[in-house]
């Protein structure tokens, strides 16, 4: 049955809906393959009776002509957003066995257009991280190995267990989210689609808060086609989310194999940073070529705030992560651990159930905030943010429709391999994809081809707010031209 | 801009996590290391540029102000490390 979880998503939606297999078919091969690659820690916890019970409704459905645009698709769900009944940890100790009694605004949509969910997977801490080695479950083996090696390879962080899922096909598609690039460079990492929409895009309701005026929900999908499916089910207005924007959902998979004729796609020098392998530079210019030969106008173009977007973003983000995670007192859910007295109950909980990296930013959060540093750190970080605003709408005003830069620094690395670096270090993976976030626009990063050492490389599209079927039409020629990408299976 | 090492423990005290004595050289360490990465952003001049308040034009929506959710104290309750009846248990408070 393992050819069934080779079909994409929407070839598995015709088919289902040829009545060629049924859901309960489908789902049970993807819970054979979960189970055969148990060693990818891809997922925390598997849900098979959720699945089977779904799909069989799902089948229900189908039989009688009422089917979903998701209905009977296997998904994983990253452990970031509650789910109802089902244990939702964000990965961190600190939330032992929380079990929501409510479902987030996203997988509820998913849910009530058909999709049938898998189970719950890995990613760092509270989404902190760009390797997934921070989750309290360990670290996520990606799929892909370099070429004549069996060192273990990290899936990217922080949504690794949705990137690795996807890319060894023990699942459709997967949610998961982006604050500075945890949707696009784990995606980068492992030949996969990953959407990070714009701000406002997706309701945030019910998905563990991390940095709230920078996360985003979005999806990791084989293909762009995909990943424009599941983007039409996960966007939507929420009255809970009172950033959650009102504006009519369009049909992202028709962009799918629109035409970028005439289209103006901005290639900004600054992306061009000292010890860029030449691999990633070849790859970029091949994929202006690309774009160029289905039409599209290349233009040099200038976004000179970039180099100071990681050091704003590692005031901003811890700053909110301190806020937003200072609800973690061992009182109304979660782990405990007794004190004393309340203050010592609360210091201890904290201390046992936060990992290292989440400490360092909570703590750095807290002092960025605090009396007579928060105008030098964090209100001047908020001002550097409206100048890397600025910098995208002077480039869009000047006509770019969309804006090609490389998605990582990097292929994959090791497990372990950044064990000795500084924090600073595996904060660069996301150098590339955190002025999108600072930005509040839409980024998707599109596999493009493969390292020296045969490793998925993915470049990445940024668009106008709310432009997200730019980036699926422009994506779709990038796919098409450089073909697409899945690791051997070694599993 | 680097940290003391009674900074450490006045940052460690304000979010509320405890922090060994062993530990404090190492957190010292760490903070530097991200305050110095920060440091770049005082090169710009930022005098006049409004700090960013939203990424996407919004003004704060409003609704009727009623109650439409609640009543529901078990929903609320049943993840609770410690309770008793409809309450939470802490340590005591007061003496």
């Amino acid at each position: 049955m393992t050819e069934l979880c080779d079909l994409t998503f929407a070839e598995a939606r015709k088919l289902l809906l040829e009545r060629d297999f049924s859901a309960v078919e489908l789902t049970q091969a993807y819970l054979d393959a979960m189970e055969a690659a148990r060693g990818l820690n891809a997922y925390v916890l598997e849900t098979p009776e959720i699945a089977l019970e779904r799909a069989r409704a799902s089948d229900e459905r189908i039989a009688k002509g009422e089917a979903g645009p998701l209905e009977g698709l296997p998904l994983g769900v990253k452990d970031l957003y509650c789910t109802e009944g089902v244990r939702t940890t964000a990965c961190s100790r600190i939330l032992g066995d929380f079990t929501p009694p409510y479902e987030s605004f996203v997988s509820a949509k998913m849910r009530a257009d058909g999709a049938v969910m898998l189970g719950k997977l890995n990613n760092d801490e509270f989404a902190m991280g760009s390797s997934n080695e921070t989750s309290a479950f360990g670290v996520v083996i990606n799929p892909w190995r370099r070429k004549g090696s069996d060192a273990a390879l990290v899936a990217g962080g922080s949504s690794g267990g949705s990137s690795a899922a996807v890319a060894a096909r023990i699942c459709l598609g997967a949610t998961a989210t982006d604050t500075g690039g945890s949707i696009r460079q784990p995606a980068a990492f492992t030949g996969t689609v990953g959407v990070k929409p714009t701000y406002g895009r997706c309701s945030r309701w019910g998905i563990v808060a991390f940095a709230s005026s920078l996360d985003q929900a979005g999806p990791i999908a084989r293909d762009v086609r995909d990943a424009a499916i599941l983007m039409r089910s996960m966007a939507g207005y929420d009255k809970r989310d009172s950033t959650s924007v009102d504006r009519p959902v369009p049909d992202y998979e028709a962009a799918v194999g629109r035409s970028v004729r005439g289209l103006k796609i901005g290639v900004p020098k600054e992306y061009r940073v000292d010890g860029m392998p030449a691999e990633i530079e070849r790859l970029w210019a091949e994929g202006a070529e690309q774009l160029k030969a289905a039409g599209a106008e290349i233009v040099e173009v200038s976004l000179p705030h970039t180099r100071y977007a990681l050091p704003a973003y590692y005031i901003v983000a811890p700053a909110e992560a301190s806020s937003n995670l200072a609800r973690y007192d061992g009182v109304r859910y979660g782990a405990r651990v007794n004190g004393r007295d309340v203050t010592e109950m609360y210091e201890r909980t904290r201390a046992q159930g936060f990992g290292p990296e989440v400490r360092r930013r909570v703590m750095i959060g807290a002092y960025v905030l605090s009396a007579g540093y928060y105008d030098a750190y964090y209100v001047r970080a908020q001002k550097v943010r409206t100048l890397i605003k600025r910098d995208f709408e002077t480039v869009f005003a000047d006509g770019v429709d969309a804006i090609l830069t490389p998605a990582t620094p990097s292929a994959a690395f090791g497990v372990g391999e950044m064990a000795n670096a500084s924090p600073v270090e595996m904060y660069l993976n996301d150098v590339f994809t955190v002025t999108v976030n600072m930005a509040g626009l839409p980024g998707v990063a599109v596999p493009a081809g493969l390292s020296a050492e045969g490793l998925p490389l993915a470049l990445q599209l940024i668009g106008r707010p709310f432009d997200e079927e730019t980036l699926f039409s422009a994506g779709a020629v990038i796919e098409d031209a450089s073909g697409r990408f899945s690791p051997e299976r070694w599993w | 801009m680097s940290v003391d090492e009674h900074t450490v423990r006045r940052v460690a005290r304000l979010a509320r996590i405890a922090v060994e004595d062993h530990e404090v050289t190492k957190l010292k360490g760490e903070l530097d290391a991200i305050l110095a990465f920060v440091e770049e952003l005082s090169a710009l001049d930022v005098e006049s540029v409004e700090p960013m308040t939203s990424v996407i034009p919004a003004s704060a929506r409003l609704r009727e102000d009623v109650v439409d959710d609640g009543e529901n104290p078990e929903a609320v309750l049943m993840n609770a490390p410690s309770r008793e009846a409809d309450f939470y248990v802490v340590p005591k408070v007061v003496e």
